[in-house]
């Protein structure tokens, strides 16, 4: 305590500078943290966070017996898995495959174009995906006329928008993606490649034998973190994404959330239950991931 | 078509062993591949942006604009709301990054050093609300009943403004770059730690406040969530709020006549270019700072 004392006199300004920081994550983060509370209480914004009437488990229970609860986990899950099947391996291929070009320019003006998608509005991707897919008018619509088919709604299909939420992310994310893999691989010395040539190695064996291992590290960690992001699915592209049609399949825990909480009549506590209920499950996945990599390999997260 | 791409290794192919040839062409072709899918749908909003909207809906537009005109440019200029999305969108944009630099890099730099005594417990503090948060509910009544923030200026900029993860990288750079001598040195000549950070910290670190500064606009140029949930009041609007709208309405819905339906059509497509056009054109120059920001937050800090 005296030790904070003189520091507190010796580097005031030190503190100083991290106040604001520590003052905006109180407020926005902390104090939410206490409303949390709500989702065991009868919340009435009349009667504040405070003065609501505790009612137990009453929030957790509805959600349990209605048939959202089935519904959301496995739509939630299925969309995190799919996601995580696809987007997952392919930067990593990606990688392994502008690292094959040893011209810089090649590398460089793919690296470049992969990016770009990046930085496009998850509001003009959706955009863009309502004009292509579009059956009358997209480019879906007319390359399937062209080729003999007839065109289907996807953007209305329930089958159709896993499939659409999921390889629009890899089209977008891929690249950016990739670059910490890149970055792993120039780490490889240039000699190690010389000697395996000399040692008669080919392309591929270079790849299984070099290439491979030197990205192992990376790719447990940043599986870890995945899986235990598992339960989150961002909230603004299924929303976007999301319309009477599909809702059986685009339902999450996100969008139920919002739903619930604030569209229609809402009901405040019951849809903090739900949203604490999903950061629960969030917290354990992450947990128990973290545990078993560390029990499996010496990289962890914490 | 393998002959057309400048592969590299490609002229040296002879002296090659032949699983070494097939392979070079065979990452060629998908280099290729990856290429056309990439830029493909860009390049086609683009162009279609620019033709007639006839012929962009019956499908004639593939690569060049068919029929160049500029009436989708023209419908824009008339609709007022991206107008005024744009510009508080500009506004959002300028001072939110500008108040989370302001938050974000000098308690980055008092994280970053070991003598500071609070670091580690402030450190946990942070980082809980990477993993926690009270969800969108609480966070919601704060906002409105308590704070009466939304539908104002400030709830945009204010308190999402702090970025935990961007913080860390900054933390991470900071710690790695400042050698604890420099700050010996300084402190003998009587500078003081703000003073230290302001004349020689910030100065030694353009390039990771280059990053993390475009990141947050970026990310504020793209924002959506926040604007949907806490501006329901038209004159505060944001490009991505009116966007949503023009992309997203119905195309048979609202427009009775066949020539308005295709307006309609192409609207959305240079609407597209319109909202991204900022982005667009940074983009090249600034693309070697993201991969530095993306190497810098890999480094376990």
């Amino acid at each position: 305590m005296r030790g904070l004392k003189v520091d507190l006199k010796r580097n005031y300004d030190l503190y100083l500078m991290v106040l604001p920081a520590v003052v905006v994550i109180f407020i926005f983060s902390y104090i939410p943290m206490y409303g949390v509370q709500i989702a065991f209480k009868n919340f009435k914004p009349v009667l504040g966070v405070w003065n609501s009437a505790w009612v137990g488990l009453k929030w957790f229970q509805r959600f349990f017996n209605t048939s959202y609860f089935q519904t959301l986990f496995s739509n939630t899950l299925l969309l995190s898995l799919y996601s995580l099947a696809a987007t997952f391996p392919i930067p990593i291929l990606l990688a392994l495959l502008l690292n094959q070009f040893r011209s810089d320019k090649v590398k460089r003006t793919l690296q470049t174009v992969s990016y770009a998608p990046h930085f496009i509005s998850t509001v003009v991707m959706v955009g863009m995906l309502t004009i292509f897919l579009s059956p009358s008018t997209g480019l879906y619509g007319h390359l399937s006329r062209a080729l003999g088919f007839t065109p289907d709604n996807l953007l209305g299909s329930s089958n159709a928008f896993r499939s659409i939420y999921v390889w629009s992310d890899v089209w977008q994310h891929s690249g950016w993606d990739s670059i910490i893999y890149i970055a792993a691989l120039s780490a490889i010395d240039p000699q190690i490649y010389e000697a395996a040539t000399l040692d008669g190695a080919s392309r591929l064996q270079k790849i299984w034998y070099l290439e491979i291992p030197m990205l192992m590290a990376t790719v447990s960690i940043l599986l870890i973190m995945r899986v235990g992001n598992l339960m989150t699915v961002g909230f603004e592209k299924v929303y976007l994404l999301q319309n009477n049609l599909n809702v059986s399949t685009s339902e999450v825990f996100a969008t139920y959330v919002y739903k619930v909480g604030l569209t229609g009549s809402p009901q405040y506590s019951y849809s903090a239950a739900v949203n604490l209920f999903s950061t629960m499950i969030n917290l354990v996945l992450l947990t128990t991931c973290n545990f078993v990599v560390r029990r499996l390999s010496e990289t962890s997260l914490w | 078509m393998e002959t057309r791409t400048p592969a590299p290794g490609l002229g040296k192919l002879r002296h090659m062993s032949v699983s070494d040839r097939i392979f070079y062409i065979f990452i060629s072709i998908i280099g290729v591949c990856v290429f056309i899918i990439t830029i493909y749908p860009i390049w086609f909003v683009l162009m279609a942006s620019f033709s007639e909207p006839e012929r962009v809906s019956r499908g004639a537009v593939w690569l060049w604009p068919v029929g160049f005109n500029l009436d989708g440019y023209r419908e824009i200029i008339k609709e007022s709301r991206i107008w005024v999305g744009y510009r508080n969108t500009i506004a959002y944009t300028v001072a939110g990054t500008l108040i989370s630099l302001l938050v974000t890099l000098p308690s980055a730099y008092a994280l970053s050093r070991k003598d500071f005594k609070l670091r580690k417990p402030l450190m946990i503090f942070f980082i809980i609300t990477m993993y926690f948060s009270g969800g969108l509910i609480p966070t919601y009544i704060l906002i409105t009943s308590n704070m009466h923030m939304n539908n104002t200026f400030w709830v945009m900029v204010i308190p999402f403004c702090l970025n935990v993860y961007n913080m860390i990288v900054c933390r991470t750079y900071f710690s790695v770059t400042i050698h604890p001598d420099l700050l010996d040195a300084a402190k003998m000549d009587g500078c003081s730690n703000f003073r230290f950070f302001v004349s020689v910290v910030l100065p030694l670190s353009k390039a990771i406040v280059s990053v993390i500064t475009l990141y947050y606009v970026i990310g504020k140029w793209n924002e959506y969530f926040t604007a949907l949930i806490y501006l329901t009041d038209t004159s505060r609007t944001t490009l991505q709020l009116v966007l949503r709208e023009i992309l997203l309405r119905n195309e048979t819905a609202t427009y009775v006549s066949e020539s308005a339906i295709r307006m309609e059509l192409l609207v959305k497509y240079t609407s597209i270019v319109v909202s991204s056009l900022p982005v667009l054109i940074l983009y090249p120059f600034l693309q070697k700072y993201f991969e530095k920001g993306v190497m810098i937050g890999s480094i376990k800090g």
